[in-house]
């Protein structure tokens, strides 16, 4: 290769890495103070492009000048600034105080509604933004050309880092951002509002991820799913940097610009996947990133409150359970073929919410990719009937296998961690088996994924395959039911409870841990398996982020601390989705906001409400 | 008698399902320096944290400069002009010493000289030396200093110490004495808590005993000095 080449491929290394430091830095400061992963910072992000498609032109009708187009950008960034305020208002003021897995899923629930907002107010058109007066040429380097504009980004990123320093270190402002980050009860109790720092904070971040997206409009179009697309890069950013340190940040974004620059010459296929890899190694080895601190005791977010006391079925509960139990056996005799299909879909579902709070509420290990596994047990069966012409039975066989396995890979390393870069690493892993989905187009069938996926002859009609998943997935719930009340669930109970006195008495947490992983990973995989053959199909939807986000929702509207209310959440949230969704346009926007009224008013799910009913009784 | 500065009423606090205050009463007058006196358990942390608003108050009445002051956000009570130095230092270990002050910095109350880091300086001469050091990189008692100056930089009327002299060397324990006294001296009322008998008799005007969460005794330094009983009773290990 040319000396010129490889030069002017790092320069579009440093280029991008440079408009990810600013993003990442914006993501990395907000949740250094309010301790808060904010999901939505992508749709911030996403939002400055917008904005910047809107302004910018408009600004240089009146003169095609660079400082119009900078000022257009500063503008755009202004505005998303404001956003973040109105956020930190309306929201997380509301959530400071509760679990991050909450936290994380109302935010996420912004996402949803911002992409629906962006729909309705720019269109499904992307919109393509104008090229920077002054700055449209290019340069020649070693005989190569490279776009002035690049060259340009490549210096936002340490100016932006010279004036946070300076923000941080030089102004009362910063001084106490650093302050809040390490000790914010304190902080207030030497007579500092919190809440105004919180919401110049807000401010700060949202104004730094609307700048990234502003400044790249003359090269990429603004779109709605930029959002997406950015977050997880940005996440895997923050997390390698370590969370709240914006050099750390800086570093990151250096490598895996970098990493991407390089990466796409050797393996075109699978830079996301490097970029994901390069992650785990980096909190294998530093598990609170480069430049990153453990937690102080203080500033801590308190894991969700988890299922305390699994009692067995009591007369009333025995009933309710036969009673489904029936209701499903003798459905086929009288509903229609919608019904049934929602059905199915539902005891599918319900096995899937079912072993996501195996983990979540029974081991306190918050899985924020639960869907990978279901997906991958979906792909496996899909594949093997597929590309290899194996019937349903082996492939229904291998569902779980494959589920299982890949949780006990991924598992490996997750289960080294615990909080935040816990759900993050879960999600990354996520990210690399959709991505491989994804991207692997030959054998997966990439966006498209693949049809023909039916169950053998004997399981075709709807009444038999119903049947069939009604067998599966109760059976598979009881068996995980019955490790969940086994000594192996009440030790993963203690673990969640205690670490270090779990630690203390003898068991081996991570070992338990992992194991829990993995037999929840099977029995995602087995439902994944279930719904390939339901479906005819399978996509890369099914592992993707609003799949697991669905999870989380069913568990949460179920209830995390009960043991059965996941499979009353997943039925509710799935029937609920099935009417409605069908019914308007705007079916993102009403799920965020659903999603957000659930973690406000109503933390404790219907499982819980139910519970606390009976107490009173 | 002086005045009564902080009033405490019947204070229930508690952690969960746990209660730890079953109804605390104290006084702190202007100017004088009360002690809080208890064995480990007993609650004296509790009821300074509950009365600085870091832990809701389940009950009872706090009043500071007969404003009532039950259940503020704690920046609320601190911009009132109550100080709270806590046991466990707390200080911003990435920050430097003067950044550390500059946290602490809030404008002084109409007519009175605010602490700046230099007048603090002269009372902590070690800190000086080290204004641009990082706060992780100092010794338990200059941290303990640090935290001291850090909430006098707030200009407060009054101050709660939790445990100034715990776990630190005998003669830190010495110049935090003087640091209390000092605080005596700018007219600055301290409500200390502590189970060191000679630390407390060294620097207060009155004493309180707290065991299970209620005030079993109450009367001047001298008197609890003197009373072998409720010495006995309440506060030997």
């Amino acid at each position: 290769m040319e000396p010129g080449f490889l030069v002017v491929q790092a320069l579009s290394g440093l280029a991008s890495a440079s408009s990810l430091f600013v993003i990442a830095s914006g993501l990395t400061l907000v949740f250094g103070v309010t301790r808060i992963v904010n999901f939505a910072h992508g749709s911030f992000y996403m939002l400055g492009a917008y904005m910047a498609v809107t302004i910018v032109p408009w600004l240089l009708e009146f003169d095609r000048s660079p400082w119009l187009f900078f000022i257009g950008v500063l503008a755009s960034a202004a505005v998303v600034g404001l956003l973040g305020v109105a956020m930190e208002l309306l929201l997380l003021r509301r959530i400071y105080k509760v679990p991050e897995l909450f936290q994380l899923l109302a935010t996420f629930g912004v996402v949803l509604m911002v992409q629906d907002a962006v729909l309705k107010i720019w269109g499904p058109v992307d919109i393509a933004g104008p090229r920077a007066p002054g700055l449209r040429h290019g340069v020649y380097i070693l005989d190569q050309r490279f776009p002035a504009y690049e060259l340009f980004l490549i210096f936002v990123g340490p100016v932006v880092l010279g004036l946070l320093w300076l923000l941080m270190h030089r102004t009362r402002f910063g001084i106490l951002i650093r302050a809040a980050t390490r000790d914010r009860e304190m902080v207030g109790a030497l007579g500092v509002n919190q809440a105004l720092l919180f919401t110049g904070t807000l401010f700060l971040g949202a104004f730094l991820a609307g700048l990234g997206g502003a400044l790249q409009i003359p090269r990429v179009s603004a779109s709605g799913q930029m959002d997406i697309s950015i977050i997880t890069e940005v996440f895997v950013v923050t997390v390698i940097g370590g969370m709240g340190s914006v050099t750390g940040a800086f570093l990151a974004a250096l490598l895996i610009g970098q990493l991407q620059a390089f990466g796409v010459l050797i393996f075109p296929k699978i830079t996301l996947v490097l970029v994901f890899l390069l992650m785990a190694a980096v909190l294998v080895v530093k598990p609170w990133g480069l430049l990153g601190r453990p937690e102080a005791a203080a500033g801590r977010a308190a894991l969700p409150e988890g299922i305390l006391h699994p009692a067995p079925f009591d007369h009333v509960g025995r009933l309710i359970a036969l009673l489904a139990v029936a209701a499903v056996l003798v459905l086929p005799l009288f509903g229609d073929a919608y019904v049934m299909k929602v059905v199915t879909e539902v005891l599918v579902f319900a096995l899937a919410a079912f072993s996501l709070n195996f983990l979540v509420g029974n081991g306190g290990i918050v899985s924020f990719g639960h869907a990978a596994y279901f997906g991958l047990g979906a792909y496996a069966a899909g594949l093997l009937v597929t590309r290899l012409g194996l019937p349903m039975e082996p492939a229904l066989l291998a569902a779980p296998i494959a589920g299982g396995a890949f949780a006990a890979l991924f598992g490996f390393f997750v289960v080294r961690l615990s909080g935040i870069y816990l759900a993050m690493l879960t999600l990354a892993f996520a990210q690399i088996a959709y991505a491989v989905c994804f991207q692997w187009v030959e054998v997966t069938g990439g966006d498209n994924g693949v049809v023909g996926v039916w169950p053998s002859a004997w399981a075709s009609s709807r009444h038999v395959y119903l049947y069939l998943v009604a067998a599966c997935s109760i059976g598979a719930i009881l068996a995980l039911r019955h490790v969940l009340y086994a000594p192996f669930g009440a030790t993963l109970r203690a673990a969640r409870d205690s670490e270090q006195r779990a630690d203390a008495i003898g068991v081996d947490v991570r070992t338990h841990r992992w194991l829990g992983f993995t037999l929840a990973g099977a029995a995602a995989g087995l439902a994944g398996g279930l719904y390939a053959f339901s479906k005819g199909s399978i996509d890369p939807t099914l592992l993707s982020i609003p799949m697991s986000v669905d999870f989380l929702a069913m568990i949460l509207l179920g209830g995390i601390q009960t043991v059965m209310g996941p499979l009353l959440g997943a039925a509710a949230f799935h029937a609920i989705k099935d009417a409605v969704m069908p019914l308007t346009d705007y079916w993102r926007f009403l799920l965020g906001a659903a999603i957000i009224a659930l973690v406000l008013i109503f933390p404790r799910g219907l499982g819980g409400a139910y519970a606390a009913l009976r107490a009173r009784a | 008698m002086a005045e009564a500065m902080l009033e405490v009423e019947g204070l229930k606090a508690g952690y969960g399902p746990a209660e730890v205050l079953f109804g605390v009463g104290l006084v702190l007058r202007k100017g004088e320096v009360a002690a809080l006196m208890g064995r480990n358990g007993a609650g004296k942390s509790t009821t300074l944290k509950a009365i600085m608003g870091l832990l809701p108050p389940r009950g009872g009445r706090v009043r500071f400069n007969g404003r009532d002051i039950t259940g503020l956000p704690p920046f609320r009570i601190a911009r009132l002009g109550l100080g709270y130095v806590p046991e466990e230092r707390r200080i911003f270990t990435d920050l430097t010493v003067a950044e550390n002050l500059e946290v602490g910095r809030r404008p002084a109350p109409g007519g009175r000289a605010a602490w700046t880091p230099e007048r603090l300086f002269a009372i902590f001469p070690n800190l000086a030396e080290m204004r641009h050091r990082r706060a992780a990189a100092m010794s338990g008692g200059e941290q303990q200093m640090l935290t001291i100056a850090r909430t006098l930089m707030g200009n407060p009327q009054a101050v709660l110490l939790d445990e100034p002299s715990e776990g630190l060397a005998p003669v830190i324990v010495e110049q935090m004495a003087e640091a209390v006294l000092r605080m005596k001296v700018e007219g600055i009322a301290v409500l200390l808590s502590e189970q060191n008998l000679d630390f407390a008799a060294a620097v207060s005007d009155r004493a309180y005993v707290i065991e299970k969460g209620d005030i079993r005794y109450q009367g001047t330094m001298e008197a609890l000095e003197a009373d072998d009983h409720v010495r006995e009773a309440y506060l030997t290990v």
